[in-house]
């Protein structure tokens, strides 16, 4: 009877501690994700008045808007696309870089796993103004271009700089992943592959690259996501010359003059959709112990 | 031609670094024998193994596979199959599908790899395990099937490396006996690989012991056992006394030695030895007689008067542990060839007797 009481009040006092240990993540969790999401989400099914302001008044106009003018058709599609080739060549560059730093002897790992995480000591920003100089028509490859008498290139403002910048940025999301991925792969297996008559390459397709797949997804989820949205990249490298997603958002809350905010978060919950449906097929492929 | 010999070894040098892996061997391994590899972790076996497998090329000599060189051929390329320590098995792949890999490798027709992969799995009694994950299957079952992945492609050599180490006892003891028989059956060259001598023993039809990337002697398990021409094969192979001194007559394969302390043993020679030489005198615990003294039988030209130490009964044998000299203790097992509680049937610590060391049954080894 009495040990009844104690174990009751043991599991009161467990409930009363998980509680208080998991409020504030999940006030931070209502407060600054679900509200906002919610607020942009009922925004996206107002009517935008003459002046910016928000017309209370439901309508699914935002939406036609969205997926019939080409202008924003056409943002997604290139938004899709580009995330899509960076993505692409972020595995291409960082499958070979991640098995590289795998197969180095131990005490150089880390180190090498450090240098890929260096470039987050600087801030994003900073360092996208540090290609600008690069690639600019008077900038660092330029002139050398120019000090060896060659002709000159039109290197900032363009769509490859835009590429260029996007890859730079997220490769390391890719490389980690990785990293894990073809650590945990055991080397022998290529070996059982190659005296079972299977060539390197065909050992690498048919034993390697579907157990390194957990790796290779959970990068390109991590690559992806922040590029379908990016608005920085495409405004300082690539001279905001094309309209991505993320720069049409960000212009319809915040430069156009009036703003139209329920056309914005039309536009965000659209870009949501395409990323939740990414996210279920990441989820539907790998099982629980591959993550 | 091939001339009997499935894997031909010349002169093979493996170096990593300034290391000497493999240190000029030279092997000739015969057309269906079951060959064993072995020696202490670190002695060559495995990289000697892993050169015929062809995952390592020799630093120089040459190595060919059924009179065919092919010391720098891929591993892809070469007739042979191997069954690794650790199964290596294709975690992402069913049974099955493992055991179709070399098939589908080598472009087999889909209408013969599914009869093929049956008729492994059946060799290895997996029948029924087709579908299984590798991870869902215990250590044992495991091993078997990447002994049918392995033997589903009809290899010309088997290669086996360590492939009973993961396993507990009793197991390895099974599969020993499974692996000989199928052995027997299939009529392929097994290379095996081990550190455990007394599977070498029990299932080797010849056996190469090696040390420091070299090997010190190829021959029968008996041969091994009961003529070992150096003091590291007498050593590493079973358990032995060893009496230090120096060789005082020899002839007609037999040599007397001197003990430091004057005492004369004669023992055969599997190598020739000098007049001079320091040598050894090899008894095996199982081939000394032991005898209280006076006792008529303890009559004998090479004797040895010891003290009793230790006394370890471990039920089909009396092991005794007896003291020559204050530096130097032997051992002598004695069969309990009879039954009784009476404690003066065996011997007792502290009990003088003497030791009779048949010159058949002892060996003088130098080096």
């Amino acid at each position: 009877m009495a040990l009844n009481t104690l174990e009751r009040e043991r599991q009161r006092r467990e409930r009363r501690n998980l509680t208080l240990l998991l409020s504030p993540g999940l006030l931070w969790l209502v407060l600054f994700f679900a509200l906002p999401l919610l607020i942009i989400l009922i925004y996206s099914f107002m009517t935008n008045g003459p002046r910016g302001n928000i017309v209370w008044q439901f309508t699914i106009e935002q939406y036609t808007t969205l997926f019939t003018r080409s202008i924003y058709v056409n943002a997604y599609l290139r938004s899709i696309w580009v995330s899509l080739l960076t993505t692409l060549a972020c595995l291409l560059l960082g499958y070979p870089l991640a098995l590289f730093i795998v197969r180095q002897p131990a005490r150089w790992r880390t180190p090498l796993l450090f240098l890929i995480l260096i470039p987050f000591w600087t801030n994003f920003l900073v360092r996208i103004y540090a290609w600008q100089i690069i690639l600019s028509n008077n900038g660092l490859i330029n002139s050398a271009l120019g000090n060896l008498g060659l002709p000159q290139l039109n290197l900032l403002n363009t769509e490859g700089a835009t590429l260029l910048g996007l890859v730079y940025g997220e490769l390391p999301f890719m490389v980690l992943p990785l990293y894990a991925a073809i650590d945990r792969f055991d080397f022998t297996l290529l070996e059982a592959a190659a005296d079972l008559g299977a060539s390197r390459w065909r050992g690498f397709l048919r034993v390697m690259l579907p157990m390194t797949m957990p790796g290779i997804a959970a990068g390109s989820v991590l690559v992806f996501i922040p590029t379908l949205g990016q608005f920085v990249v495409s405004e300082l490298l690539g001279g905001a010359k094309v309209d991505y997603l993320g720069n049409l958002i960000q212009r319809l809350f915040l430069r156009s003059n009036p703003p139209n905010w329920p056309l914005g978060s039309a536009m965000a919950m659209a870009m949501m959709l395409v990323l939740l449906v990414l996210i279920l097929l990441y989820f539907r492929t790998t099982s629980e112990e591959d993550r | 031609m091939s001339d009997g010999n499935a894997i031909e070894l010349r002169d093979v040098v493996k170096q990593f670094g300034d290391v000497y892996a493999v240190d000029h061997v030279s092997l000739r391994i015969r057309d269906g024998e079951f060959f064993s590899m072995l020696g202490p972790s670190g002695c060559g076996k495995t990289t000697t193994l892993r050169m015929i497998a062809g995952f390592e090329y020799p630093t120089s000599g040459e190595i060919s596979i059924h009179g065919r060189e092919m010391s720098t051929t891929p591993p892809h390329q070469r007739p042979v199959n191997t069954v690794f320590q650790s199964y290596a098995l294709f975690p992402h792949m069913t049974v099955a599908q493992n055991v179709a890999f070399g098939l589908e490798m080598k472009r087999i027709a889909k209408s013969e790899i599914g009869p093929r992969v049956q008729e492994a799995l059946d060799q290895v009694r997996l029948t029924g395990f087709a579908e299984r994950r590798p991870r869902q299957m215990s250590g044992g079952q495991q091993q078997r099937v990447a002994l049918a992945r392995a033997l589903v492609n009809s290899p010309e050599v088997l290669l086996l490396d360590e492939p009973l180490g993961a396993l507990d006892q009793k197991l390895r003891k099974e599969l020993q006996l499974e692996l000989k028989g199928l052995q027997r059956r299939v009529g392929i060259t097994f290379i095996f690989v081990t550190h455990d001598q007394e599977e070498a023993l029990t299932m080797s039809d010849r056996i190469a012991v090696m040390s420091q990337g070299k090997v010190l002697q190829v021959g029968s398990p008996t041969e091994i056992y009961e003529r070992p021409t150096c003091k590291f094969v007498a050593d590493f192979i079973g358990e032995t006394n060893f009496i230090d001194g120096t060789v005082i007559e020899h002839g007609d394969n037999y040599a007397t030695i001197e003990t430091a302390d004057g005492l004369k043993l004669r023992g055969i020679t599997p190598r020739p030895v000098a007049i001079g030489e320091a040598a050894t005198l090899s008894i095996r615990p199982e081939k000394v007689r032991m005898f209280a003294p006076g006792d008529a039988k303890a009559e004998h030209a090479f004797t040895l008067p010891v003290k009793v130490e230790l006394v370890s009964y471990i039920g089909s044998d009396t092991r005794v542990t007896v003291r020559l000299n204050p530096q130097r203790t032997l051992d002598v097992w004695e069969q309990n060839t009879f039954s009784t509680l009476d404690r003066d049937a065996y011997w007792q610590p502290g009990e003088p007797a003497v030791l009779v060391c048949p010159p058949d049954n002892a060996l003088v080894l130098t080096e």
